[in-house]
């Protein structure tokens, strides 16, 4: 086993940061909402069946989409990845059970507009074989930190409180960081769901395991579990487990149930009376965050080898015939679902997936469940009545009472409907939890929270549109600067070759220069033969006598041939 | 009186030379103004404001020389950034530059084109790829939707098509409108 680097361990003389309190804090704001968890209570959690086709979406957490790794006609076994992460803030999707890929394309998938997004189809061949993930981790609580968390990562894990921020990035608190404090969230605030309450029952030995796990990987002071007092069982379940397995250094404190109480802001105040800094994280002041179900996956792939295929989901609301909770194979049709559950009430009126707060309605029940669905709610509409019309504004304050996180909702609302996204950035709109509250208990009936999302989705669109404007202006400046040079690159190609050919006038020059010392030296030449040899000057009498006799002798012989 | 002038006058001799040292050392290429509003155009380099592109209309605005409404890719959320860092008061946008429009991309019917590059140098941000008698293709993530490609096109090969919204850059609507056509819808 290889020893963790330095900087993974805590610093040890680092003073702790965080202390619990001796009494829970009630967090500001809130409100009292009717929990309607019984009827999806009432059965221990069913196992679904597994469908003939399922959808699995390759985008079903924050952060960048996966790329499928299959492609039609291959065979896949349960648990094999089917898509990978290509960026740190991104987890890997696994085949929910074995069979065949009959399609890799555009497939409606959960969302309030009813959009598609790139899937895998894959055909059940009702087998059911597991494929070896090796994931499994031995001896995990020895184990190197790392190795756990690129564990946690293959197995694609995501938060499965309802956002799916990815869990391989929350159990890295990164070099020279320290925990003080892990905090597991088990209170379920929201009315209908309690998809977490029927996994603490079934199961809590895996909920403690998985504490362990991401305990021992974060190297966290402290480890308590906050639940929500109106869940008794729960915590009943939570502490016969915790006594079974004679473990004491982690502690069970109920909060009070007040709706949200499971916000993880909201949580760790009610805990630790500590405030997360506006727009950072809870690690920033020591403290993770993880939900039980999360935890219980963790165990799940590093104990067991299973990555994350299947989770726990409720199924509610007056339109169903038998709610409860199921677990549920990732990319299960939600008709499926409902069918298991003995199908929709006459007077069903709103398909709903998550709760009847912070959820969204869907335009179809041929959707898949996915990492992040925690609840499919069918609801009636005595149970959910319509909205009535929105009027204006009154001005009454009574939403920034209720606001857990202290904004301002009524000068939000404004700025939004102003679609003056400065000023409403400086009344933290990035802050907001999209809970709820204040649009449940204004009596104007404003849909205050589709505001708040209006601005939030069109300010990160501006910033979208900047960057790409950026991009833009640097391309056209590159290009002008490109067409500049090569305009001057054009010049100074021709003034060479202007150069280049003067050097030829040169050469004819040269040339013509050369003929004119050749014929300068021919002339020379015939001008040297036409005076007489130059060896004949200052000759004695003797020798011009010779030469005399010479030319007789030679002109005797020219004239008799 | 003498020593007056003479006094005053060596002072402005001393506080031009502090003026002309400070002119030189502390020389701005060029106009911030310029800048800010160029960082406020959308940079689609389209001409649509009858200049050049966004640089030369930043700078003409900057002059006094074009009016705040003459962006029709920008439309109303640019006029108003201008209005706000000019401190002038928002206008309407001027139609005879266009109209405001959703963003769209160039797509080349890749059947039809004849590889003659003339929309390549068209294209003011390089977003065209091909080569003389090879088929050109638009990089639709640089594409910023300026049209300059299509009227030197001699095929016709070249459609603006409005950007798909996918789920990552889907936007909530503006709820206002939503619950209109909830009225409308009912009525």
């Amino acid at each position: 086993m290889a020893k963790p680097e330095p900087a993974d361990l805590p610093l040890p003389d680092a003073p702790c940061r965080v202390s619990l309190l001796k009494t829970p804090a009630q967090f500001p704001g809130g409100v009292d909402l009717d929990a309607r968890k019984a009827q999806s209570l009432q059965e221990p959690i069913r196992i679904a069946r597994v469908p003939g086709r399922l959808y699995v979406p390759l985008s079903q957490h924050i952060g960048e989409p996966t790329q499928a790794l299959v492609s039609v006609g291959d065979k896949v076994l349960k648990g094999q990845q089917i898509a990978r992460s290509l960026s740190y803030i991104s987890a890997p999707v696994h085949a929910p059970t074995s069979g065949t890929v009959s399609d890799v394309g555009s497939y409606p998938v959960p969302h309030t507009a009813g959009l598609s997004a790139d899937c895998i189809v894959i055909d059940s061949d009702g087998e059911d074989r597991m494929a070896d993930t090796g994931l499994r981790l031995a001896a995990v609580l020895d184990a190197d930190p790392a190795e756990i968390r690129q564990r946690v990562r293959d197995a694609g894990i995501v938060g499965l409180g309802g956002a799916g921020f990815p869990t391989s990035v929350k159990v890295n608190p990164g070099p020279g960081r320290n925990i003080d404090l892990l905090i597991i969230n088990a209170a379920e605030c929201e009315p209908y769901i309690s998809c977490d309450e029927a996994l603490i029952c079934a199961r809590p030995q895996d909920v403690i395991d998985g504490i362990h796990i991401i305990r021992h990987a974060v190297h966290a002071r402290q480890v308590v579990i906050g639940i929500e007092d109106n869940m008794p069982n729960a915590i009943r379940c939570l502490q016969q487990a915790l006594s079974d397995t004679d473990d004491h250094d982690i502690s069970v404190i109920t909060v009070p149930g007040r709706y949200p109480a499971g916000g993880e802001k909201q949580l760790i105040y009610a805990l630790t009376g500590l405030e997360v800094p506006s727009q950072g994280l809870p690690i920033d002041i020591g403290i993770v965050c993880h939900n039980v179900g999360t935890t219980a996956a963790v165990a799940r792939a590093l104990m067991h080898g299973e990555p994350l295929i299947s989770r726990i989901v409720t199924v509610s609301g007056a339109g169903i015939k038998r709610p409860g909770n199921l677990e549920v194979r990732i990319g299960t049709p939600i008709a499926e679902l409902i069918e298991q559950c003995g199908g929709y009430t006459e007077n069903v009126a709103r398909l709903v997936m998550g709760g009847p707060m912070m959820g969204f309605s869907l335009p179809s029940d041929q959707l898949p469940i996915i990492k992040t669905s925690n609840c499919i709610l069918a609801t009636t509409w005595e149970e959910t009545p319509p909205p009535p019309p929105a009027v204006e504004c009154i001005r009454c304050g009574k939403c920034a009472e209720v606001c857990p996180a202290v904004l301002l909702p009524q000068q939000l609302y404004w700025h939004a409907r102003a679609r003056d996204f400065d000023k409403i950035q400086d009344y933290d709109l990035f802050d907001c939890i999209e809970c709820g509250c204040c649009a449940y208990v204004c009596p104007s009936h404003l849909p205050l929270v589709q505001y708040y999302r209006f601005a939030k989705t069109e300010i990160w669109n501006l910033e979208r549109e900047r960057e790409q404007a950026d991009i833009a202006r640097q391309r056209h400046e590159f290009r002008q600067h490109r067409l500049e040079r090569e305009k001057q690159e054009l010049e100074a190609r021709r003034a060479k070759a202007k150069k280049a050919l003067r050097p030829k006038q040169g050469d004819a020059d040269a040339k013509q220069a050369e003929i004119a010392a050749a014929l300068e030296r021919v002339k020379a030449k015939k001008a040297a033969q036409t005076q007489p040899p130059a060896n004949t000057d200052n000759l004695t009498p003797e020798q011009q006598a010779k030469i005399a006799e010479a030319d007789r002798r030679r002109q005797s012989q020219r004239s008799e041939p | 009186m003498l020593t007056a002038i003479l006094a005053i006058g060596i002072l402005a001799a001393l506080f031009g030379l502090l003026l002309g040292y400070s002119a030189i050392r502390f020389k701005i290429d060029s106009d911030p103004v310029v800048d800010q509003i160029d960082a406020i155009l959308p940079q689609t380099q389209c001409g649509q404001c009858s200049y050049a592109g966004c640089r030369p209309y930043a700078e003409a605005i900057a002059a006094g020389e074009a009016d705040i409404n003459q962006c029709p890719p920008g439309g109303e959320a640019t006029i108003q950034a201008l209005a706000d860092l000019l401190g002038r008061d928002p206008k309407p946008l001027n139609a005879e530059h266009g109209l405001h429009t959703e963003k769209r991309v160039a797509i080349i019917d890749e059947d039809v084109c004849i590889g003659c590059t003339l929309c390549i140098q068209a294209c003011p941000v390089d977003a065209i790829l091909g080569a003389a008698k090879q088929m050109h293709t638009v990089i639709a993530s640089e594409c910023t939707g300026c049209e300059l490609c299509v009227p030197p096109c001699p095929v016709d090969c070249i459609d603006m098509v409005p950007v798909e919204t996918d789920i990552r850059h889907w936007k909530w609507p503006y709820p206002e409108d939503q619950q209109r056509r909830i009225a409308n819808g009912k009525t």
